[in-house]
């Protein structure tokens, strides 16, 4: 049938840089919240916990210089750049898709071509998530590893309290959108196709 | 009082640390271990004319190990103790000796200005212990000076830290008879007492009992004016806030002290002290918890629809 067209949309490396990614994030996740909780997992034991959560962001941190060097030296990193034109009305667009024209036999807004990879609200979620979020739970991650590089205080805030705040508040930003970036995925012609394609780097165009 | 102090300094000088470090390592040759670091005894009763073997009393059961490893280890035991001790049966009236309190020797004495005695002494007379017991509640209630060791100073670990720190209060507050010989009244039960605290277990191993128990001086390392229970702090925000006692005095310290010691990415990385995120303020717990569950329920009424529309 023509009616399928294949693009390679993920290389090698970024289906790797995504794979890593992934697993360490679901690492931090997990710690992070029994570390929230202050649950002690008698299985792991609560001072593994915050090791392998101190490790896995280091892995993170190091995978997301992949992310970040691979997009300056490749054509990969165009597909997160946001046009003003229509800066709010594309992603209502596509909103409006998944909420109604999605059960109501409307097209697609925005097909995906070798052009266009990611929707507008996706796009948008996407930088967000690794322009703004990613950096800033590394940025406080590590800045709670050298506690002395933390301002003392913030009118009379302790430096370190409001950096634990702010770091675990992006965690759970990231780990909303994790929720999210799964379930979306798995609308398309059929629930596991888009992870099909995250894995063997071939997206169909229907 | 210096007439004592001359005396250790000279024994000092002339006993050879390392022949005396020997001896804890082989307690069946040293004149006093080979009884005082096993539970059983054994001597000539010379009335009887018959071999005899008894039982240690568990108090005077010394850990030769513990020894060896403490600030005191490079003494003998009749450094302190006297000589005639090395005779048994014990002359009963070698009990009544004074021995040196801990002022003796480090009072007054440069080499030991960094650890600040005086200041500790000051801060001591301040506390409830001494307010309560007077001079019989002595440093060595807390600090054994047989296998004292400077852990606080030393360790690189925090659990260790705490635990040792916390085994000095437990070693009367959570034995009915040590605790009764200073107090002369019952142990109150620990758990009970702290059944307020969540995570009670995690607490005790994670934070020092004095962080709460004692009043904090910025100028000493380990402050030493334990104050009494109507004044700990029993607040969660004392520690899990603003003005953090917990992240001052034990986050902070042993997250750089660590690094200064051993240096390295790996003990930054395996370092156990942590803080609590957002979960210290209910509001933005609540926040996250309702934001969750709105994603969550948001997918299922969506996934319901991708079915029912399919």
């Amino acid at each position: 049938m023509a009616a399928t067209e294949k693009i390679y949309f993920y290389p090698v490396w970024l289906r790797i840089w995504h794979g890593i990614n992934a697993i360490g994030i679901l690492l931090l996740i997990f710690t992070g919240i029994s570390m929230q909780s202050s649950i002690d997992n008698s299985v792991i034991g609560f001072n593994l916990i915050i090791n392998i959560h101190n490790y896995a962001g280091v892995i993170v941190t190091l995978n997301y210089l992949v992310f970040f060097i691979g997009n300056l030296i490749t054509k990969n990193g165009r597909f997160y750049l946001i046009k003003m034109k229509g800066f709010l009305k594309r992603p209502i667009k596509q909103a409006y898709y998944y909420a109604w024209g999605m059960f109501h036999g409307e097209s697609y807004p925005f097909p995906l071509s070798e052009k266009r990879k990611f929707n507008p609200l996706q796009k948008y979620f996407y930088v967000l998530v690794m322009y703004l979020a990613v950096p800033g739970v590394i940025i406080t991650g590590f800045a709670l590893l050298f506690p002395e590089i933390i301002i003392e205080t913030v009118y009379s805030v302790s430096g370190v309290f409001l950096t634990a705040i702010f770091h675990s508040a992006l965690g759970f930003f990231i780990s909303i959108f994790l929720v999210i970036h799964l379930y979306i995925a798995s609308i398309g012609k059929s629930p596991l196709e888009n992870f099909k394609s995250i894995i063997t780097g071939w997206h169909q165009i229907h | 009082m210096n007439y004592r102090l001359i005396i250790l300094l000279s024994l000092l000088f002339f006993a050879s640390p390392h022949l005396n470090a020997q001896s804890y390592q082989d307690p069946q040759h040293h004149a006093c271990l080979k009884c005082h670091s096993n539970q059983s005894y054994s001597f000539h009763n010379d009335v009887t004319d018959k071999e005899v073997k008894r039982l240690m009393n568990p108090y005077y059961i010394l850990d030769t190990v513990a020894i060896s490893a403490g600030v005191h280890k490079s003494f003998d035991c009749t450094d302190c103790h006297s000589s005639e001790y090395e005779v048994y049966p014990h002359q009963a009236t070698l009990k009544l000796e004074p021995l040196s309190t801990c002022l003796d020797c480090h009072g007054g004495d440069e080499s030991y200005a960094k650890y600040k005695f005086e200041e500790i002494q000051a801060e001591v007379e301040k506390s409830v212990h001494h307010k309560v017991y007077g001079e019989n509640f002595s440093c060595s209630k807390c600090h054994n000076q047989h296998t004292y060791a400077a852990t606080a100073r030393n360790s690189d670990n925090i659990l260790e830290i705490v635990d040792y720190s916390n085994k000095m209060c437990l070693s009367c507050h959570n034995d009915m008879k040590k605790y009764e010989l200073i107090s002369g009244h019952a142990n109150p039960k620990l758990v009970e007492v702290h059944n307020w605290l969540p995570n009670q277990a995690l607490h005790f191993q994670h934070v020092r009992c004095i962080e709460c128990h004692t009043e904090v001086v910025d100028s000493l390392m380990v402050s030493h004016n334990i104050l009494s229970k109507d004044h700990a702090v029993k607040k969660c925000v004392e520690c899990h806030s603003a003005d953090s006692r917990l992240k001052a005095s034990l986050y902070k310290y042993e997250n750089i002290q660590k690094r200064a010691e051993n240096g390295g990415l790996g003990s930054v990385l395996t370092n156990s002290s942590y803080v609590i995120g957002t979960h210290q303020s209910p509001f933005l717990k609540l926040l996250s918890i309702i934001i969750f569950l709105a994603t969550i329920t948001g997918i299922i009424i969506h996934s319901i629809f991708r079915i029912l529309k399919k």
